[in-house]
Formats: C-alpha cells, sequence, structure tokens
C-alpha cells in the first residue's frame, strides 16, 4: 500500500448524497488521475459528517479543511489549487459567523468545537465500507479485549460501571438489562438492535449505521458474548436503503475476518447475524413490536411482563438496544467504564446524539455531554435562529416528547431534568420552533401522527388519541369551546397512565406540554378566533395597511378569489368572506402593505 | 483472507493499515512545501515527490505532507519547511529532491536541524 | 403487463422457497412479492397462502398493518412528500398540497394514467434538507413549490 500525502473525505451519507456528492466523487477521482496525482492523494467516501445543510461536505487532510456546499463544477479549482498548489479555495469555506480570513481546522468550526464525539467518533472520518479502515481506528479491540482478557459478568460489570442507558427513549441502565437477560435460563437467546428510527426529526441511527457500521455490530458482539446469545437480529427501517446496504457488506466484511460466525477468535463464542427490513409502523419500535415483527407477524405490542430478557424472540430469551446504544459499547468496553462515567452528570452518563432540526441556523447531529445546555445546543452549536427570527420553542424526544421554552433553555440536559418539565429524552431530536410556528398546530401535528401510527389494540390509545384529535383540529379551526382545555387535559392524563406501551403512554406529551407552557395560544385560537403566530390557515386574516398601499393593483391581480378591490393608485380592500388565505397577494405586494394575522 | 485469531493479528492489520486514516490527523511530525508557481517552476513536485518515496522507504508514520502557497522568497524556491515536534519552524531553501533524504534523516527523524540549508526559523 | 396465472405461481414458489422451513419468513415474502409485482395483487396473495400455507386472513392482517404494502397498482413513479417535524417547521404542507393539486390526486392516491403514486410519509431521514420529497430513488431537498414543476418533469 503506497504512501498518500494527503486524503480527500467526501461525504457519502443520504443528505449530502442528496445534494450531489456522488457526482463531486466521480469527478475527483477522475480529475487527480487526469493530473496523476491519483498515486498521492487519497479520494474517501465517508459517512455522514452530521452537517448535512451545508452539503456535499469535503474535508482535506492533513489540514483538516472544511470546504462546504462543493459541487462537480468546483472540483477543478479545488484539485488545482488546494491539492496542487496548497492553496485554499477560500469561496468554498466553511465561514459560518467567522471572517473568511481565518480558515479554521474542521474541529474548530463552533459547529463542531463544542462537541463531543464518542458514539459518531468515526462518523466522516472513515470509509464505512473498509473494516480495515475501521480496524486502524481500534475498531474491534474491545471483542479481542472481552473475548481473551474479561468474562461474560465481567463485561456487564463494566456497562454497569459506565452507567450507559439506553439511548432509544427509555433511558433503561443497559448493564442492568443485559443483566437480567444474562441471568435467564435457556440455551437458545437472542440480542436484537432496534434500528427502526421512526421519530420525525431524528436521525442519528441512520446516520450511524451508514457512518460506522462495525461499531454497530462489535457492540452486539460484546452485548452477545456478555449475554450468552449466539443469534442477532438488526432491525432496519426499509427507508433507510443506504444503511441496509452498507450493514450486509459489514456484515461480510466481518465475516471474512472471522469475527462474526463459528469460533470466533478461536474460542467458543459463535455469533450470527441477520438483517430484518422493517416494512413501515412506527409502533414497530417498541421492543415487544419489533419482535413481533421480527417473527413475520402484525408488529402490535403486548402486556408486560413476561419481559422479553425472559421470553423475548420466539419466545427466547432476547435483549433489545438501539443503534446509538449499541455503537457506545465498544469505547466503553476499550477505555473502561469509569472513563464514560466521568462524562455527564450524576444519573445521566456519558454523552448523548441529538438531531438539530427545524428553524435553526445550523442543522445537523450534534453529540454533547449530558449536561449541556439546551441553549449550549441551540445557539453555539446550531448558532442561533434562522432569519434572526424569535426563538420559541424547543421540541424535544419526538412525538413522545414535550415543547418547551425560553425558560427551559438553562436547563442542563439529562433524562431526569427533561422529564422534570414533561419532555423526555426519547431518540434524541430536536426541533426548533420560532415565532412562526403555531404551537396548538405543532401539538396538532404530532398527534396526527401517533394517532395514525396508533396499532389499534389498546382502546385508550386508539380511541383516546382519536378524540383528542378531533378537539385540535376543531380548536384550529375556529371552532373550539372553553371547555376543550379540560377535556384536552383529561383525555391526556387518562391516556398516559391506561394504554399498552410506550407509544400510547407518551402520545399526549406534545399536547399536555404545549397546554402547560403555551396555554395561551390555545386560548387565544378558542376565544378570540385568531392564531397569534398566523400559521393556523382558517384563523388567518390578510389586511391591507391603507397607509402603505400604493394602489398597483398588483394584489387584485394575484387573488385567484378576487377578493381584493380597489380603484387604481387607491387604497385597495380585502373581502374577508371571499379570500381563500392563499397569501398570493402577501407575496405580490411590492411595498408589504398587507399584513398577515 | 486469514481470520483474525489474537490480539496480535489484529494489531498487525492495525498497523499496516496506519497509513489509512494516519494522514488524517496533522502529524508529530509536518513537512510543508511550497507550490507557489515559483516553487513550482523551480521543481517543488520533483522534491515532494522526492519527501513521499523517502517517507514510504523508510516507513515513517505520523509525518504529515502538506503544500502552501508562495510565501514571498520566490529567489529561494523551492522552499520546504519543517516543524519537528513542538519546536520552532525551520524553513529550508534551494531545496533539490538529492537534499531530501539528508533532511528527512537528520531533522526528522532525528531531530537535527541541516543548518547549511536553512534560510529562517519562525515560532 | 400481463403476468398469466402459471407465471405468477412459478414466481411466487421462486420468492417462498429459501422461507419454506425457516421462522418468520411472511414479511420478506411479501417484501419480496411486492418488489417483483409493483404491489400485492390478490392472486399473488391467494399464491403465498396456498405455499405458506398460511390463511389469507393472516396475511391480509399483515399486509394492511405496515405502510409498506400495496393491495392497488401504483403509479411508475412513486412521489414522497416528508411529512416529518422537520419538514412540516419548513413548510412541507404546502409542497403536498401543490402536488396534490397538480396531480389531481389525494394522499396515497395514483394518476390516471399511472404516472405517479403520491405518498406523504412520516420521515425520510434527511431533515437537515427539510422539506424534503423524494421520486423513486433520488432526493430533492430544500423544496419550493415552484420548483414541483421541473422536478415531475425529469419522470415520464
Amino acid at each position: 500500500m503506497g504512501l498518500y500525502r494527503s486524503h480527500v473525505l467526501i461525504c457519502g451519507g443520504t443528505g449530502c448524497v442528496s445534494s450531489g456528492s456522488l457526482e463531486v466523487l466521480e469527478a475527483l477521482k477522475k480529475g487527480l488521475a487526469e493530473k496523476g496525482m491519483d498515486k498521492e492523494i487519497l479520494v474517501v467516501s465517508t459517512g455522514c459528517h452530521g452537517m448535512c445543510e451545508m452539503g456535499p461536505i469535503v474535508v482535506v487532510y492533513p489540514e483538516g479543511t472544511f470546504y462546504c456546499r462543493v459541487t462537480a463544477a468546483d472540483v477543478p479549482e479545488l484539485i488545482e489549487e488546494h491539492l496542487y498548489k496548497g492553496r485554499v479555495v477560500e469561496r468554498l469555506i466553511y465561514k459560518g459567523e467567522g471572517k473568511a480570513s481565518d480558515v479554521p481546522h474542521y474541529t474548530e468550526i463552533p459547529f463542531y468545537k463544542k462537541q463531543h464525539r464518542i458514539a459518531l467518533r468515526n462518523c466522516g472520518y472513515i470509509n464505512p465500507d473498509s473494516i480495515d479502515e475501521y480496524i486502524a481506528r481500534d475498531g474491534y479491540a474491545a471483542l479481542v479485549k472481552a473475548l481473551t482478557e474479561m468474562t461474560p459478568e465481567a463485561v456487564i460489570e463494566e456497562v454497569k460501571t459506565s452507567g450507559l442507558r439506553g439511548r432509544g427513549g427509555g433511558g433503561f441502565p443497559t448493564g442492568l438489562k443485559w443483566s437480567f437477560c444474562a441471568r435467564s435460563a435457556g440455551d437458545k437467546k437472542y440480542v436484537i438492535c432496534n434500528a427502526d428510527e421512526g421519530d420525525p426529526g431524528a436521525f442519528m441511527d441512520r446516520s450511524l449505521l451508514e457512518g460506522d457500521p462495525h461499531a454497530v455490530v462489535e457492540g452486539m458482539l460484546l452485548g452477545a458474548y456478555a449475554m450468552g446469545a449466539n443469534e442477532g437480529y438488526i432491525y432496519c427501517r426499509a427507508e433507510y436503503p443506504l444503511a441496509i446496504k452498507r450493514l450486509k457488506r459489514t456484515i461480510e466484511q466481518a465475516t471474512e475476518y472471522g469475527l462474526l460466525g463459528e469460533h470466533i477468535l478461536g474460542t467458543d463464542f459463535s455469533f450470527e447475524l441477520h438483517i430484518k427490513e422493517g416494512a413501515g409502523a412506527f409502533v414497530c419500535g417498541e421492543e415487544t413490536a419489533l419482535m413481533a415483527s421480527i417473527e413475520g407477524r402484525r408488529g402490535m405490542p403486548r402486556p408486560r411482563p413476561p419481559f422479553p430478557a425472559n421470553k423475548g424472540l420466539w419466545g427466547k430469551p432476547s435483549n433489545i438496544n438501539n443503534v446509538e446504544t449499541w455503537a457506545n459499547v465498544p469505547s466503553i468496553i476499550r477505555n473502561g467504564g469509569e472513563w464514560y462515567a466521568a462524562m455527564g452528570t450524576e444519573k445521566s452518563k456519558g454523552t448523548k446524539v441529538f438531531a438539530l432540526t427545524g428553524k435553526v441556523n445550523h442543522t445537523g447531529l450534534v453529540e454533547v455531554p449530558m449536561g449541556t445546555t439546551i441553549r449550549e445546543i441551540v445557539f453555539e452549536i446550531g448558532g442561533g435562529i434562522l432569519n434572526g427570527k424569535k426563538f420559541k420553542a424547543v421540541q424535544i424526544g419526538g412525538p413522545s416528547g414535550g415543547c418547551l421554552t425560553k425558560d427551559h433553555l438553562d436547563i442542563p440536559i439529562s433524562y431526569e431534568s427533561l422529564s422534570q418539565v414533561g419532555a423526555i429524552m426519547g431518540s434524541g431530536g430536536l426541533v426548533v420552533m420560532d415565532e412562526d410556528n403555531c404551537m396548538v398546530d405543532v401539538a396538532k401535528f404530532f398527534l396526527e401522527f401517533t394517532q395514525a401510527e396508533s396499532c389499534g389494540k389498546c382502546p385508550p390509545c386508539r380511541e383516546g388519541t382519536k378524540k383528542m384529535l378531533d378537539i385540535l383540529t376543531r380548536i384550529c379551526a375556529g371552532k373550539g369551546k372553553p371547555e376543550d382545555l379540560e377535556a384536552l387535559e383529561y383525555l391526556g392524563t387518562m391516556i398516559k397512565e391506561t394504554s399498552l406501551c410506550g407509544l400510547g403512554q407518551t402520545a399526549p406529551n406534545p399536547v399536555l406540554t404545549t397546554l402547560r407552557y403555551f396555554r395561551d395560544e390555545y386560548e387565544a385560537h378558542i376565544n378570540e378566533k385568531r392564531c397569534p403566530a398566523g400559521a393556523c390557515t382558517e384563523l388567518t386574516r390578510f389586511i391591507i395597511d391603507a397607509d402603505k398601499c400604493i394602489g398597483c393593483t398588483k394584489c387584485a391581480r394575484v387573488c385567484p378569489a378576487d377578493a381584493i378591490t380597489g380603484a387604481v393608485k387607491q387604497p385597495h380592500v380585502i373581502d374577508q368572506d371571499k379570500c381563500v388565505k392563499c397569501g398570493a397577494c402577501a407575496e405580490a405586494c411590492p411595498v408589504k402593505a398587507i399584513d398577515r394575522r | 483472507m486469514p481470520k483474525i485469531k489474537t490480539l496480535d493479528d489484529l494489531k498487525k492489520i492495525k498497523e499496516s493499515t496506519m497509513d489509512l486514516t494516519g494522514a488524517r490527523s496533522q502529524g508529530k511530525t509536518r513537512i510543508i512545501i511550497g507550490m507557489g508557481t515559483c516553487g513550482i517552476a523551480a521543481g517543488a513536485r520533483a522534491v515532494m515527490e522526492a519527501v513521499m518515496a523517502e517517507l514510504s522507504r523508510r516507513g515513517l508514520k505520523d509525518v504529515s505532507v502538506e503544500t502552501t502557497g508562495c510565501i514571498g522568497m520566490c529567489q529561494d524556491e523551492p522552499l520546504l519547511d519543517v516543524i519537528h515536534g513542538g519546536e520552532s519552524r525551520i524553513t529550508y531553501g534551494k531545496v533539490g529532491p538529492d537534499d531530501v533524504p539528508r533532511i528527512i534523516a537528520e531533522h526528522v527523524v532525528n531531530g537535527r536541524v541541516v543548518e547549511d540549508k536553512v534560510i529562517g526559523r519562525t515560532d | 403487463m400481463t403476468t398469466t396465472q402459471e407465471e405468477v405461481l412459478s414466481k411466487v414458489r421462486e420468492i417462498v422457497s429459501p422461507w419454506k422451513d425457516k421462522k418468520g419468513g411472511l414479511i420478506p415474502i411479501l417484501q419480496q412479492a411486492q418488489h417483483e409485482f409493483g404491489y400485492l395483487p390478490p392472486e399473488v396473495v391467494q399464491a403465498i397462502s396456498d405455499e405458506m400455507l398460511i390463511p389469507l386472513a393472516e396475511i391480509y392482517g399483515v399486509a394492511t398493518f405496515y405502510a409498506q404494502f400495496h393491495l392497488k397498482p401504483r403509479g411508475r413513479h412513486v412521489v414522497r412528500v416528508c411529512r416529518g417535524t422537520a419538514c412540516h417547521v419548513r413548510g412541507s404542507l404546502k409542497i403536498l398540497e401543490k402536488l396534490k393539486e397538480t396531480l389531481h390526486v389525494t394522499d396515497n392516491g395514483t394518476t390516471e394514467d399511472l404516472r405517479f403514486t403520491l405518498e406523504p410519509v412520516a420521515c425520510l431521514g434527511a431533515c437537515g434538507l427539510a422539506p424534503v420529497m423524494t421520486i423513486d430513488e433520488q432526493t430533492f431537498g430544500r423544496v419550493r413549490p415552484e420548483m414541483l414543476g421541473d422536478i415531475l418533469g425529469k419522470f415520464e
């Protein structure tokens, strides 16, 4: 293998691919070959860098220069200037808030600087299709350590010491969960990876599977060894074709190296791993439903106990963890549980990956130590609110989570602190809302989702969420009644307490938290028939400011409903009965005389 | 494909693949070659190729090779800078491919500056 | 595409054969069958039932539970509009409405000429590019309603 003086890493994650990174990759390879530089510069396709919005992302090492929104047309200049002459192409540099003159190292960019990457440590740094690159980054060292130096009990102890808790939402201590399954009698046990990432707005599992699939597999191997399982399943959403492709390749490579299969590392430990494609049902993220789906049945949850640790897949003891949880395990075994436990808060250890999206300047994946505040994530890492608007709320934890306000910005994030204020960690979706987002509409949006995904087995979830949604729809249409709020609270509390599984038990959270923190918005919808954010179409009014209107007639000409009248050079008026609230007039107005209220 | 049986097997793969990701961090020692138009005209590409060949021959890891634009001392091109450990940046001038093995052996490996080629020192 | 009864049967036999004596095959079989036939027509479901000795009711129970399976023919191109949170707050409803208007279909509907099927989906996992839509395997990010004509025009 030759020595390369420079490596050019180009993101091959789903986000960057859809922004055209494959074309950039081809252009780079072709351009370097034409210049005869393909022997000295290596082009590597990596997993997600987490900063999807700025994609396609290209990082040039050893300098660590971070280029964003690179197109195939930029490639010749990149090769000629940077790779040949060593001159940074300034116009493609990530600028952020800083000056263009100083070119920061990749890791010095504010988006990355505050991050602490453990689960994501290899994402965007290695070629996920190469087991050798994973090994070069200490991959499979934890497996060798466990199999040659540690008893299964010692592995579980190490995970217990680390304080790692389930990253899929529940936050149950991972080591403890493993010990239940390990103690369960039976010669056949299963370990399962929950990769049915269903929370809208969360994509850390996809990025991990695409960017560092070997870490997930190694984590599962360690768990299987610790619990005495010899077979495993990765249950992955069918909507993630690239992740599935990478996983298949990963399993082939690990099998070739003898890290999967019979007598791993010459020991008595054998492990076989399968991939199951999900078929599109949110409730399958619940562990008993997921197992029903692997068995080929309707993915409906069942009451627990018996817990999967005793009676799981095909009635055998089983352990389910999600992608991010598994991906943390190799680092914990390699560096020791104490190392991991040194990060985070008293009860929530280590780091957590958040998918930062919505009305924020830098969207993407963010891994920070537990205890980081929401303010640090949204304003320092995320660079604040888009278009200089006002921060209004942040929705944490997906459809099961809650909406928090500016008063919660300084809460150090942990499982406990979030549940205290009515939200949950969930899988780590963090959706930022600004003043234009209506909180009633947001609550309705989440409930539409959970309502549609309710499997229908238990009445509180099936009927209750339907009733809540009816009420919310009525409120958004301006037909709400004062007693609706009490009914929502009553229903919400009842559904939380009586539903069979986590989906129903958490479905009312978005409604209950918005009722708690944004009650005035609900009241405005009901009492004043007004949507303060101007988001609920049926409550929106478009009004022409007579002082500003210059009578140009543009609005009247674009109005599809002929609702606007007025003489040339005279202020115009909108007939509210005819108006269909399409907003075309506001867009057409050259002097911004039309207000949306 | 040989199966991995022991820690040594794994280490062997790791050693042989360090090159794969080694260039993705700045090495302990950095060699920086001036690749401005003047540098290229004076033969900087040949110097760089000599550097790569020498590093490869010696199997040196943890050395990063970077390029940079013109720094304004065109009369002394090709320019080659070495930053050894945390020490100051030494600039060598009028470097030819023949000088490269000596600079690498003396400065990069043994930490002794090759005085007769030095034209500058910056902290 | 016309397929005779025998062709359906031989294709189904091919699809179910790896699963005959294994557990948990029903979902992968349905996925494979849908991939082959484009949707799950009654004769295919009947053939799977006969071959696997699984009651029709159970197969339909599974097929109707998961969003992935379709019992009606689908368009040549599937347009998916992400209705995830990140896309919602960045205006994906407008995209969906505009598509419905242009294609004259409702949610999950197929155009009369079988060119497009329109599907709102929960989340495509590309939240950084919101709002996002896909047509077949291609992803389009930061979509604005006025871009839709050009995007649709690329697919015949």
